[in-house]
């Protein structure tokens, strides 16, 4: 016993006399481990507490303090009274001794076991004694800490002291300036209003001295370590304001006053405000400001002074209406909706018949955000504004005037849509569904194109409003489509037509199968007349009508019941297109393949379209590109359009893209048929069977022909992009078919497809040695035909490579790095090398058929900035050490991996590299001017110090590319020289004379865009240094 | 001046903005030569800048550029690539529009800035649209008075306030 109160007695000797503070932490930790106690200590404090010297108790009573901060947990319910009990009384000694009463306060204050009726006594005490004003600010926090702390433990107690404890926080918040402080002050307040806690008579107390802070006019000074931002306050300090109705007389007559103020800020914290606090107001409370807040939102949005504040008005006047519409009204009391709705339509109606329509968009914004905030406002409003609007669109007879009306008509009915909740309502608009759809139908008769457009977004608009529309509207509606659809000859109407029948689809599917598609269909395979004469125009009109036809089939196409009735007649298309019954361009069928790839994107999943897929879809894609195919071999009389290697192409996406959504099951049959069919020859799945048996498609064909050979690119389509749990039947077998026809074949679209399928199934293949010594493998075969440089097949090898490569690299796979070192190697090659350093940017880039998230395959996050930092040195190391006439090979690799990474990597990682790629920029390749150029750009917006450092070289050489003979190098670094003038003035204003003397040239140049950027930059550089620019 | 901060012409009228230059396949192909057109000398004067000015005497609310103020008009700006000469006439909002002159000068500052020196440049007031139409076309036209202008280190300053694409 004795060793331990010495130990307790030298520490405080060391801590009080000694002012040794870490004595402290040693003695809290004595208390901790149990070496003494807490009584322990007092009795070891006990001359210090009692010592005549105000500082030599000051200093105990910190000793004390420090040691209950971190030992609170640690106390009996006894000894926190006894504490308690002592601190009280300090509070009354000495002003120095406060700070560390209250600190102990605070620690004691976060006790579990506070004995019953101690927090109200401390508080009491607190508020009795203490002028918390003037205190320091850490004091002050204290304070707010030790309120905030009890009222998370002892709510019930502090309620029982009623009105006082609002009292006496009011008093001791009274003239807080600090933001940190504040931040829990506001926080308190928000507990108080929020807990139910008694306001009594000071509400108006508490509202004051919280609302003489609004609005919130804070900026933080630089470097602020504390980061609190306005923001913060502004939440904080709202949600004080905002949180009880009994707030309302005061903060709406603030809010009012507020909003005449001449700062921006203030008056969109009013308004937000004002929105904020209404959600929680009923009718009562805002009635009697109903006219002063209306008047001011109004002014707002109709001398909007920016967008921002016009919103805010518009969604504080939503609030306000809605809060309105939720009252239950009494029988006696007037209808404050009503009276309210009566002020907004006497001043914005009379503005919507104005002749010249000037305040035409204010009004009906204002009124359709009130429209917005319920049915019976939406009620109200539209039958006293709606038939005016449209009478006064009969009446009109200028197309613009008329146009804007209908935006206007189109808004109120969009703002409708937001409020209609169930469905049991029927529609506002019901009234006027006649009189809407004719002047919508009649909208859609004129000529002018703007009209048009607008009057099919109101079609949409209203197709959408939940039971206006009966089936005659909407025929008589997609009768007036598919008329300007074949008819109009202006692209953005046919686009705005194509969009709209896309809606009405999703809506009505029935009526669209049975009235547009027939027509459509109709249409595309009516000849076109007099086909024989010179009448190009026609001619091109009629292409132009069918491609229109097939866009809106593929927008139309959404449900499935829509699309079992689109893709058979894109089919058709192909099929007549094959056959030559009916004649299409090489385009059309081109885009009958981009329309079903369309379908195959959008529609919504389903059995039934899976179905739809695996049973017509692809059977009928693969049997017609295999007659095209046949046909070819043949190649005599009319060439079948879908000979095309474009078509193929185009097939491609189509094939992926449904493969890639279809069910797993379905997924699995459609493999196994298409491994059957390509490894095999087995044609009995596909349609129109007129195939000669035993195909080899795989196989290296007579005389190396290659119009079956380079249909592997449809295998690719469909094995490569179903979901990764299906399992490809015969892998194995597949992947050496593959291997092999990728290293034979002499066609690029069937070895590259065929480098491409492999890969594809590669990065699919799962981890383990088979997955290994497969790779091994091929790289053994690939690299044998590499080293050897009379081989004919070095490029397909190579692509080979670069597609595995790209296959593992996605995946992480750890083989990868050998890989790379071959392609490394390869930079040097002398035939491969500028291929090789393509081959980067191909690695770096997502591809659109094969190895990309939609077709399913393993890609991790990220491999791009991973590939990039592994091998970013070797790059350097082997750009170094590479003869000089190697070097552009090197750099267009840096520059193609730099391309492609994220733009905030390449700004911090370009520095590094910087001297690199000046470099770059003066070597002789305009493909890597451009790349480079592209890299730069991002970096020169906010420059780096490196590279204003080499202000010098990269002006020069910038300069020098302004001659360039590819138009799109200049138009680049012209680009590049204009963003140079923002850099810091002192810095490129030196160079201003010489760049002005050097831009003279580019604004002769013989290319309109060249001349436009260097005009731009010009007069950038013009402004640079002189008085009015920069 | 009392009337320094009234606005001489509060409420002007606003025109449509005609669209950007559609893009063609010839401005892509590198070996045709585009001839400069009225169109191009039309995008580099109120396309590109927004008169500050105007903003600055107008309602600050409105953003409006020549163009929409129908200031300039594509017809009234004529180009002859071969004879290498440039006419622009400008139209001021009122016909006592106090700020013609500036207006004037600015649009020549514009194109001496963007055009080959090979142009002459001409810039006057569409005829009957302004007071004292002759003095101004007269000042527009004297090579030393502009040049004078530009010296002058406050008026150059408006100038190219003018010319800044910079929002402010």
């Amino acid at each position: 016993m004795a060793a331990e109160s010495t130990l307790a007695l030298s520490l405080v000797e060391e801590f009080v006399s000694g002012l040794q503070d870490s004595k402290a932490k040693d003695a809290a930790k004595g208390v901790k481990d149990g070496k003494f106690t807490v009584l322990q200590l007092v009795e070891a404090l006990g001359s210090s507490l009692t010592s005549s010297q105000p500082h030599t108790r000051a200093r105990g009573v910190h000793l004390l303090s420090e040691v209950l901060q971190e030992c609170y947990g640690e106390l009996t319910e006894r000894e926190v009274e006894v504490l308690i009990a002592f601190y009280e009384n300090r509070l009354k000694d000495h002003y120095v001794v406060t700070p560390p009463v209250l600190k102990g306060l605070k620690a004691l204050t976060k006790c579990t076991n506070l004995p019953p009726g101690s927090a109200v006594s401390m508080l009491r005490s607190v508020f009795q004694d203490i002028h918390v004003q003037s205190l320091m600010l850490s004091e002050r926090a204290c304070v707010y800490s030790m309120l905030i702390n009890i009222m998370e433990t002892r709510e019930a107690e502090l309620k029982g002291l009623g009105a006082d404890f609002v009292f006496g926080f009011v008093q001791s918040m009274d003239g807080e300036r600090d933001p940190r402080n504040l931040l829990l002050a506001f926080q308190i307040a928000k507990n108080l209003i929020h807990g139910g806690y008694d306001l009594g008579k000071f509400t108006e107390e508490l509202f004051e001295v919280t609302s003489c802070y609004f609005p919130i006019d804070f900026s933080p000074p630089p470097n602020d370590p504390h980061g609190i931002t306005r923001e913060e306050l502004v939440q904080a300090l709202r949600a004080v304001l905002t949180g009880t109705p009994k707030f309302a007389e005061f903060l709406l007559p603030l809010l009012i006053e507020k909003l005449d103020s001449d700062v921006q800020n203030a008056k969109l914290d009013s308004l937000q405000t004002l929105a904020a606090c209404v959600s929680q107001y009923e009718h009562k409370h805002v009635a009697e400001f109903l006219q002063g807040l209306w008047t001011s939102v109004r002014r707002e949005v109709f001398q909007t002074s920016s967008e921002k504040i016009e919103s805010a008005g518009l969604a504080a006047l939503t609030a306000l209406t809605s809060c309105l519409s939720r009252s239950v009204l009494s029988s006696d009391s007037e209808d404050s909706l009503s009276t309210f709705l009566d002020f907004i339509l006497n001043d914005c109606k009379h503005h919507l018949c104005e002749p010249d329509l000037k305040l035409v968009w204010p009004s009906a914004k204002l009124l359709q955000a009130a429209c917005s905030a319920s049915t019976r406002a939406s009620h109200i409003i539209t039958v006293a504004v709606m038939p005016s609007l449209l009478e006064q669109y009969n009446n009109r007879t200028q197309c613009s005037h008329r146009r804007t009306l209908l935006e206007v008509v189109q808004r109120f009915i969009h703002s409708v849509k937001n409020c209609q909740s169930s469905d049991s309502d029927e529609s506002v608009f019901l009234a006027f569904r006649e009189a809407l759809c004719s002047i919508v139908f009649s909208a859609l008769s004129e000529s002018n194109s703007s009209l048009q457009i607008t009057a099919t977004s109101v079609l949409t608009s209203l197709a959408q409003q939940a039971g206006l529309l009966v089936e005659s509207d909407i025929e008589l509606a997609l009768d007036h489509l598919t008329r300007l659809l074949l008819t109009e000859e202006d692209d953005r109407v046919s686009l705005a037509v194509v969009e709209c029948a896309g809606a009405l689809a999703q809506l009505h599917p029935a009526l669209v199968v049975t009235k547009l598609i027939p027509k459509l269909k109709k249409e595309m395979f009516t000849e076109p007349m007099n086909q024989d004469q010179e009448e190009v125009s026609e001619l091109h009109s009629h292409h132009a009508v069918r491609q229109w036809c097939l866009s809106a089939l593929a927008a139309v196409s959404i449900q499935p019941s829509v699309v079992q009735e689109s893709t058979p007649v894109l089919l058709e298309v192909l099929r007549s297109a094959h056959t030559g019954s009916v004649n299409f361009s090489v385009d059309e069928v081109v885009l009958t393949c981009r329309s079903l790839q369309r379908i195959a994107e959008q529609v919504q999943d389903s059995e039934e379209a899976g179905r739809c897929f695996h049973d017509v879809f692809i059977p009928h894609l693969l049997s017609l590109a295999l007659q095209a195919a046949l046909q070819g071999e043949g190649s005599s009389g009319t060439r079948s359009p879908l000979v095309e290697e474009v078509v193929l192409s185009a097939m491609v996406p189509v094939i992926s893209t449904s493969c890639s959504r279809l069910q797993p099951t379905l997924a699995g049959q459609t493999a196994s048929r298409a491994v059957s069919l390509f490894l095999d020859g087995d044609v009995s799945f596909l349609p129109d069977n007129s195939f000669p048996s035993h195909m080899q498609l795989l196989k290296k064909q007579e005389g190396d022909s290659w119009s079956l050979s380079r249909l592997v690119c449809l295998l690719m389509g469909s094995v490569c992009s179903l979901p990764r749990s299906v399992e490809v039947p015969q892998i194995d077998k597949l992947l050496s078919a593959l291997e092999e026809m990728s290293c034979t074949c002499s066609h690029p679209l069937s070895y590259t497809s065929a480098a491409k399928c492999f890969a594809g199934l590669v990065n699919k293949k799962p981890q383990g040695d088979s997955l290994d010594s497969l790779i091994q493998r091929t790289m053994k075969r690939v690299c044998s035909e590499l080293d050897s440089p009379s081989s004919s097949v070095r490029t397909q090898a190579f692509t080979l490579m670069i597609w595995v490569a790209k296959a593992l690299l996605l995946r992480y796979h750890p083989l990868f790095t050998t890989l790379t070192d071959k392609l490394f190697s390869l930079l040097d090659d002398a035939d491969l090398g500028p291929m090789a350093a393509d081959g980067f940017s191909l690695l770096m880039s997502d591809s659109t058929d094969v190895l990309n998230r939609a077709c399913h395959a393993d890609v991790r996050i990220m491999y791009r900035q991973r590939f990039f930092s592994e091998n970013s040195a070797k790059l350097v190391q082997g750009f170094n050490a590479a003869p000089q006439e190697k070097k552009p090979n090197y750099l267009k690799a840096l520059s193609n991996i730099v391309n492609k990474l994220p733009k905030q990597v390449q700004v911090t990682e370009l520095p590094a590299l910087l001297s690199l790629l000046l470099e770059a920029l003066s070597c002789p390749d305009q493909d890597i001017h451009l790349s480079t150029l592209s890299c730069l750009e991002p970096v020169l917006v906010n420059p780096p110090q490196v590279l204003i450092q080499q202000l010098e070289a990269l002006i020069n050489r910038l300069l020098a590319l302004i001659s360039s003979p590819a138009m799109s190098v200049r138009i680049a670094s012209l680009s590049c020289i204009s963003t140079l003038s923002h850099f810091p003035v002192h810095e490129v204003l030196p160079f201003r004379a010489r760049v002005l003397r050097a831009l003279a040239k580019p604004l002769d140049d013989k290319k309109r865009l060249v001349r436009r950027e260097a005009v731009q930059a010009r007069g950038e550089w013009f402004l640079l240094g002189s008085p009015g620019g920069r | 001046m009392s009337e320094g901060t009234r606005l001489e012409n509060a409420n002007p009228v606003i025109f449509q903005r005609s669209g950007e230059r559609v893009q063609t396949a010839s401005e892509e192909d590198e070996d045709v030569h585009d001839p400069i057109d009225d169109r191009e000398i039309f995008d580099i004067l109120f396309k590109c800048f927004t008169l500050h000015l105007i903003r600055s005497i107008n309602d600050p609310e409105h953003p409006l550029s020549l163009e929409e103020l129908n200031v300039v008009e594509q017809v009234r700006v004529k180009v002859n690539d071969a004879e290498n000469t440039v006419g622009v006439e400008f139209t001021p909002t009122i016909p006592h529009c106090s700020m013609a002159t500036l207006i004037g000068l600015s649009i020549k500052v514009k194109l001496l800035r963007s055009l080959p020196d090979r142009f002459k440049i001409d810039v006057c007031i569409t005829p009957g649209t302004h007071a004292s139409e002759e003095a101004v076309n007269k000042q527009l036209a004297d090579k030393e008075r502009v040049a004078a202008a530009l010296e002058n280190a406050s008026l150059l300053e408006v100038v190219n306030q003018c010319l800044s694409t910079r929002s402010i």
